[in-house]
């Protein structure tokens, strides 16, 4: 390999330069990383906020070198919603786990989507309650153990994992919606682009966008940091197909246009 | 008897509820409550009960009232953001008579504040989070053993008086593991002949909040709850007294900051200082009247508190002005510390006052 | 007697279980126990702890501010305990982990090479039970070592009880090269 194709990896000015709380093989560090490139790269920093929900990823505010809003369990994108109509020329970011996206704030999620709120959801799905411990999530595979389903998740009685995508894609508003994964350097760069198209389009004016991003939670897994990005290819993935569901953003143009 | 176990005090109000003949427990993850689900998880199907992981407080509440209304045991679990959300559900059980339990594992606030225990729900608990005139009656143990005998209390009382029973414990008492003797079964069984299984044999059963017809319906709805209350004001009186016959200084806590304070009262005495402790064991209904008289013997009141003068106002209401209250509160996480107590009262004391400065 | 020990070190060092043992012991001995984890998203890196109280009266506050004792398994732990133990307190630390050692002079420092004990054994996981061995013969008043044999089948889960010859091996061994203190 030629010096000039080894990618050159630094930390982007939309990083801020700490440690993170995130336990070994997390994929939150990550998807914060991706974010703050294309923030970046959209020359968008100084005119983005970022609703962090709560989850593991409670404290991403002090992470993303933009400016960092606090929503109760849920309801980021009524928060976000709020704050979009309050300040339209601003980039609104809802950045959101499981348990708080498809359980606690099923009802916001959906809302905020139909009505097209020109936000982007970046949703971090990992199976689990990261930040609470390791319960059971919308989004536990069918005979995953966890702190609450001690004997698997059984369909029978809690019903399938939700999948977010397939349920917002019966929507007519949103613009623009992908599953992607980080589990390993293939598809984080997939997730970068998916990022970048997302806010790309808040940037535009399009409307709503949503990435949603199978990442990993080894510790509530229970296993080492590898097994883990394992776990998301060989577990995750034939249930939570990656694919691109939704990217209109012509339509959304001529919309945009005759109104 | 059955043996002591170490037992956590979440566990120990999850093994209690079972024992209750709870089967039927909806809750939504929060710390530092989250013992109590994952027992249940895992006990529920063993004794053929329903755990049920609710998508939010607003669902698990509801969840509550159902199975309420369907005249069995039932439960639901949080921590101080959580049970917020749970007000909405409580209104409505309470108006539409119903018994369960409650139980909120406090953290500091406000907001999302952190998962240290706390005591900062007091108002929200003994006040009505929830809109209306209404009632719950709110139990406060201070030990793993308490959490356990006050939930096997709880759910009788729930069923005697078709009121929904608060277990307000701060996340010490929930996440420390102590001896527990876990407690036997009351076998008080209560006719629920209201509850909705359908109007087979009888004519039909409807539950609701909602009174519309006559005009003066809900208001006749509400002297009706109202008498109830005041019969379990008169009847739900629980306290502890410790060295309180011959105490010139009366110490009043509740919780963990009770279990600090009644070290207290052991150091002073060991110094000469006649202190005892006065701790509610039911703040709502709370006990006035027992308060009233010691804080009048004892002429001098210091309230101790995991907020910041919450508890103190109902010790102010009780001793109606007959004395002063002097206040010392920890927040956030924080535990009242022992040398302040102590050093608090002995300030009093090298100054000769008669009284202490209202807080 | 009233002692209160914090006991910290990385998640998996079974710093919780060596905080049961000890409560569960002296609970059978009829003391006076009491034992709260640090929990939730303060255990993310750096340190899991417990705090254990142990005496002959009732427990005031299962929280504690100034330790007597603090068994710290690795460096975060010293770092964050050692200023907080109370004068004339005891710390107890793992020397084969623990870069910095700890420098306070109004202690009683103990140091012990609990992990290296566990390897010779063909474990990692059980430098904790030296340290309780280590406990034992430094303080004898807390809980005699019968009491902490005879809990150990109650404390641990039927799945791991078959380590039990080993962590009594490496309690004993904690035990045996710990030499006693002379109260100063
Ligand atoms: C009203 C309310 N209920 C419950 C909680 C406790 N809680 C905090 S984070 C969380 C779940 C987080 O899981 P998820 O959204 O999947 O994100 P992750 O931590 O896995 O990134 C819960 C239940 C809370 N803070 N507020």
């Amino acid at each position: 390999m030629s010096a000039k194709t080894i990618p050159m990896y630094k930390r982007p000015e939309g990083l801020t330069d700490v440690r993170t709380h995130y336990c070994a093989g997390c994929g939150h560090g990550i998807v914060h990383k991706l974010i703050a490139e294309a923030l970046e790269e959209l020359e968008v920093l100084d005119r983005t906020i970022l609703i962090a929900p709560v989850g593991c990823a409670v404290l991403a505010y002090n992470y993303i070198e933009v400016d960092g809003l606090e929503a109760a369990h849920g309801r980021a994108p009524a928060v976000a919603t709020g704050l979009k109509r309050a300040l339209p020329d601003r980039m609104v970011i809802s950045y959101q786990g499981d348990g708080d996206l498809l359980a606690i704030g099923t009802g916001e999620t959906i809302h905020a989507a139909n009505r097209g709120e020109d936000i982007t959801v970046i949703f971090v799905n990992n199976a689990v309650y990261g930040m609470t411990g390791g319960q059971m999530a919308p989004t536990t595979l069918e005979g995953q153990k966890t702190l609450t389903s001690p004997y698997g998740r059984n369909p029978a009685d809690v019903g399938f994992p939700i999948r977010a995508c397939e349920v917002l894609d019966t929507l007519e508003s949103p613009v623009y919606i992908e599953r992607t994964s980080v589990h390993n350097p293939a598809s984080v760069r997939k997730t970068k682009k998916a990022i970048l198209k997302a806010l790309k389009y808040q940037k535009d004016g399009l409307g709503y966008s949503f990435v949603e991003i199978l990442s990993m939670c080894p510790t509530n897994w229970g296993v080492e940091p590898v097994t883990g990005a394992e776990w998301v290819k060989d577990a995750m993935m034939p249930w939570f197909t990656l694919k691109k569901f939704r990217d209109r953003p012509e339509e959304k143009k001529e919309e945009k246009q005759a109104s | 008897m059955s043996k002591t176990l170490l037992m956590k005090g979440n566990e120990a109000l999850a093994e209690a509820a079972i024992i209750a003949g709870c089967r039927h427990y909806f809750a939504y993850p929060i710390t530092p409550q989250n013992e109590i689900p994952a027992y249940l998880s895992r006990r529920m199907p063993e004794v053929g009960g329903t755990f049920l992981q609710a998508e939010s407080e607003l669902a698990a509440i509801s969840m509550v009232l159902g199975a309420a209304a369907g005249g069995v045991r039932t439960m639901t679990s949080s921590s101080s953001p959580g049970m917020a959300l749970k007000q909405e559900g409580i209104s409505y059980i309470a108006g539409s008579e119903l018994p369960c339990v409650l139980v909120n594992v406090m953290r500091g606030g406000p907001g999302l504040g952190a998962i240290a225990g706390a005591q900062g729900d007091y108002f929200q608990a003994t006040r009505g989070g929830g809109n209306g005139d209404y009632r719950t009656i709110v139990l406060a143990p201070g030990s793993a053993q308490e959490l356990a005998d006050f939930t096997i209390d709880a759910f009788d009382l729930a069923d005697e008086y078709r009121i929904p029973v608060l277990i307000l414990a701060d996340g010490y008492i929930g996440q420390m593991s102590e001896p527990v003797v876990l407690p036997e079964p009351t076998g008080k069984t209560f006719k629920k002949p209201w509850a909705l299984t359908g109007a087979k044999g009888r004519s039909k059963n409807i539950i609701a909040s909602m009174k519309l017809i006559p005009d003066t319906a809900l208001e006749e709805h509400n002297l009706h709850l109202q008498e109830k209350y005041d019969l379990i004001s008169e009847n739900v009186r629980r306290i502890e007294t410790y060295h309180t016959d011959d105490a010139e200084w009366l110490i009043v806590a509740y919780g963990t900051a009770a279990r600090i304070a009644r070290k207290a009262v052991d150091r002073l005495r060991a110094e000469g200082v006649k202190a005892g402790l006065f701790r509610p064991l039911s703040l709502w209904p709370f006990p006035d009247r027992e308060l009233y008289e010691l804080a009048r013997n004892a002429g001098k009141v210091l309230t101790v508190e995991m907020s910041l003068g919450q508890l103190v106002e109902d010790v102010k209401l009780s001793v109606n002005g007959a004395v002063e209250v002097d206040l010392y509160g920890r927040a956030g996480g924080a535990v009242p510390a022992l040398d302040d107590i102590i050093e608090r009262i002995k300030s009093y004391e090298r100054e000769n006052h008669t009284h202490v400065q209202a807080s | 007697m009233t002692e209160e020990l914090i006991i910290a070190g990385f998640g998996g060092q079974g710093v919780l279980l060596t905080g049961r043992l000890l409560c569960v012991a002296a609970m059978r001995l009829g003391k006076q126990v009491s034992h709260i984890p640090s929990y939730g998203a303060e255990m993310r890196g750096g340190t899991a702890n417990c705090s254990v109280v142990i005496s002959d009266e009732d427990i005031a506050s299962p929280v504690i501010e100034r330790p007597s004792i603090v068994i710290a398994l690795n460096g975060p732990s010293v770092a964050k305990f050692e200023p907080r133990l109370r004068p004339g307190g005891l710390l107890i630390w793992n020397s084969s982990l623990v870069k910095q050692a700890p420098t306070r002079s109004d202690l009683v420092l103990v140091s012990l090479d609990a992990a290296d004990r566990s390897l010779s054994e063909g474990t990692e996981r059980a430098a904790n039970m030296a340290a309780i061995g280590a406990l034992l013969k430094l303080k004898p008043d807390i809980v005699p070592m019968e009491a902490v044999e005879a809990a150990l089948d109650e404390v641990i889960s039927a799945r791991n009880r078959k380590h039990n010859p080993v962590n009594l091996r490496i309690l004993h061994a904690g035990y045996e090269i710990t030499k006693t203190i002379n109260a100063a």
